[in-house]
């Protein structure tokens, strides 16, 4: 924009682009990496795959939109009047995360109850031995 | 009068564009259109954001899901078992297309009318690239894995066990299998039903062609880790090593050896249901993005070739405003990548 030349600004580009690729090649190379395809044997839990993935992401999203998209250089209210209102989606992925967490629970609840047997009262205990004494 | 007067006079002072507003000035010193384009791109992401949520509500909602590494990891050329290397190829494609579009931007900031049409030319031969590669991996799942909307034959189990097959072996938790179909329903009852029918009518070339090769040479059309016992079957029915359902899934029969089951012979079954929608859905709104996205580039670049956009004298705002669209396809992108591929 206004604030570089141009030589200035195709530096600026080249060394963002240049970062981009390496998160990426990061991150490839971070999931290879916990999930055993590297070092034979070796995962990392979940979460932390989860963790750093997701914060890689979101720095890949802040280099896109803020150097790229030149979100740098916007006024503070028009930046807010876009960004702002993707804030609500942090409550939507805690609601429907919880939720999809909540079915699968309630799923294996069901499986669970529909796996128990009743123990046979007619053959054991005191009811058992009423309803023996009476067959006899 | 006056007030149009006024107009053109900030029309040639500034190229920022506030000619395009009625009012005195610009609200947050942006043009109408990139402004617009912005809330457009915001709207936009909801729209993927509501798509991935889902994704990621329904994933935690099953108690396994297919291995990502696993289901996308064959490579042009005949090569499999190659854990995120074509996705990683695409990610860079639209990565790098990113670039050339920025460097369109600043051509057209300081309107360089050759420069503009040369990185917009070479943005548009990322984008074509990419959704080839997009149609590649489609193909892949669909015609080879035989992976639809609504069969996920992508499965993980959640026990370990021993196949039956000799060949298979054992297994531990989490293990990543993939049904494949019996080979002989491409030759055989396909033919009869009207979707057999359909396929064989309109297809491309190169599927007609595929399936007589398959006569001769048998080897070559056979998907990657089928065993032997797999290539015996023809037809539904209850095998020794396997079941193979109506539409012609393998599904291998294992022995269970851990858990409350342990002992028990049971057989993998599908993945997922909603894997193949998500997947398909999802990946596809994105690639109409990128295929849209290039129509837009090439209708500005034409644009920009014949001298439109240099007359309006506003520092070449249109490849600003098709930048912006470009870049948030790279950034959805991003997150596709991240839910379907990485984690």
């Amino acid at each position: 924009m206004g604030h570089m030349t141009h030589e200035q600004s195709v530096k600026s580009a080249t060394k963002w682009i240049i970062v981009l690729a390496v998160i990426t090649i990061s991150e490839v190379l971070f999931a290879l990496l916990g999930k055993g395809y590297i070092i034979e044997g070796l995962h990392f839990p979940v979460w932390i795959m989860a963790l750093v993935m997701i914060v890689m992401s979101i720095v890949k999203a802040y280099l896109i939109v803020y150097e790229f998209m030149h979100m740098k250089y916007e006024v503070p209210g028009m930046v807010k009047s876009v960004l702002l209102p993707t804030l609500l989606l942090v409550w939507a992925v805690i609601a429907f995360f919880w939720e999809g967490a909540d079915w699968n629970k309630r799923r294996t609840l069901i499986d669970n109850k529909n796996k128990e047997t009743i123990e046979d009262t007619r053959s054991t205990g005191q009811t058992g031995e009423l309803i023996k004494k009476l067959e006899q | 009068m006056a007030e149009t007067l006024e107009h053109a006079d900030t029309h040639h002072d500034h190229h920022e564009g506030e000619a395009s507003w009625d009012g005195a000035s610009a609200p947050f010193k942006a043009s109408y259109g990139k402004l617009m384009m912005w809330y457009f791109l915001l709207s936009d992401a909801f729209t993927f954001a509501g798509f991935l949520i889902a994704y990621g509500a329904l994933r935690i909602a099953m108690p396994s899901w297919p291995i990502a590494d696993k289901v996308f990891s064959s490579f042009p050329g005949g090569f499999h078992e190659k854990p995120l290397y074509f996705v990683t190829l695409m990610t860079f494609i639209l990565l790098f297309s990113s670039y050339t579009m920025v460097r369109a931007v600043q051509d057209g900031h300081r309107e360089y009318k050759k420069g503009i049409a040369i990185w917009m030319l070479l943005t548009i031969i990322g984008g074509a690239a990419f959704l080839g590669c997009q149609a590649w991996e489609w193909n892949t799942l669909i015609a080879k894995e035989h992976m639809t909307i609504t069969t996920n034959p992508f499965g993980t189990t959640t026990t370990s066990g021993q196949y039956l097959d000799p060949e298979l072996g054992n297994f531990e938790e989490g293990h990543s299998y993939l049904l494949h179909k019996i080979v002989a329903d491409d030759h055989g009852d396909g033919h009869g039903d009207a979707h057999g029918h359909d396929d064989h009518g309109h297809d491309d070339h190169g599927h007609g062609h595929d399936d007589h090769a398959a006569h001769g040479d048998d080897h070559a059309h056979h998907p990657h880790g089928m065993t032997k016992a797999d290539l015996s079957y023809t037809e539904p029915g209850d095998y020794k090593y396997a079941f193979v359902d109506k539409k012609g899934y393998i599904h291998h029969k294992y022995k269970v050896t851990s858990g409350e089951d342990a002992g028990l012979v049971t057989q993998e079954s599908f993945g997922p249901k909603a894997f193949g929608a998500l997947f398909f859905f999802i990946t596809g709104f994105h690639g109409f993005h990128v295929l849209s996205g290039v129509a837009f580039l090439i209708i500005i670049m034409v644009n920009v070739m014949s001298g439109l956009y240099e007359k309006r004298r506003n520092g070449y705002e249109m490849v600003e405003k098709i930048g912006l669209y470009w870049h948030f396809v790279d950034l959805v992108w991003v997150f596709v990548f991240l839910v379907f591929y990485l984690i």
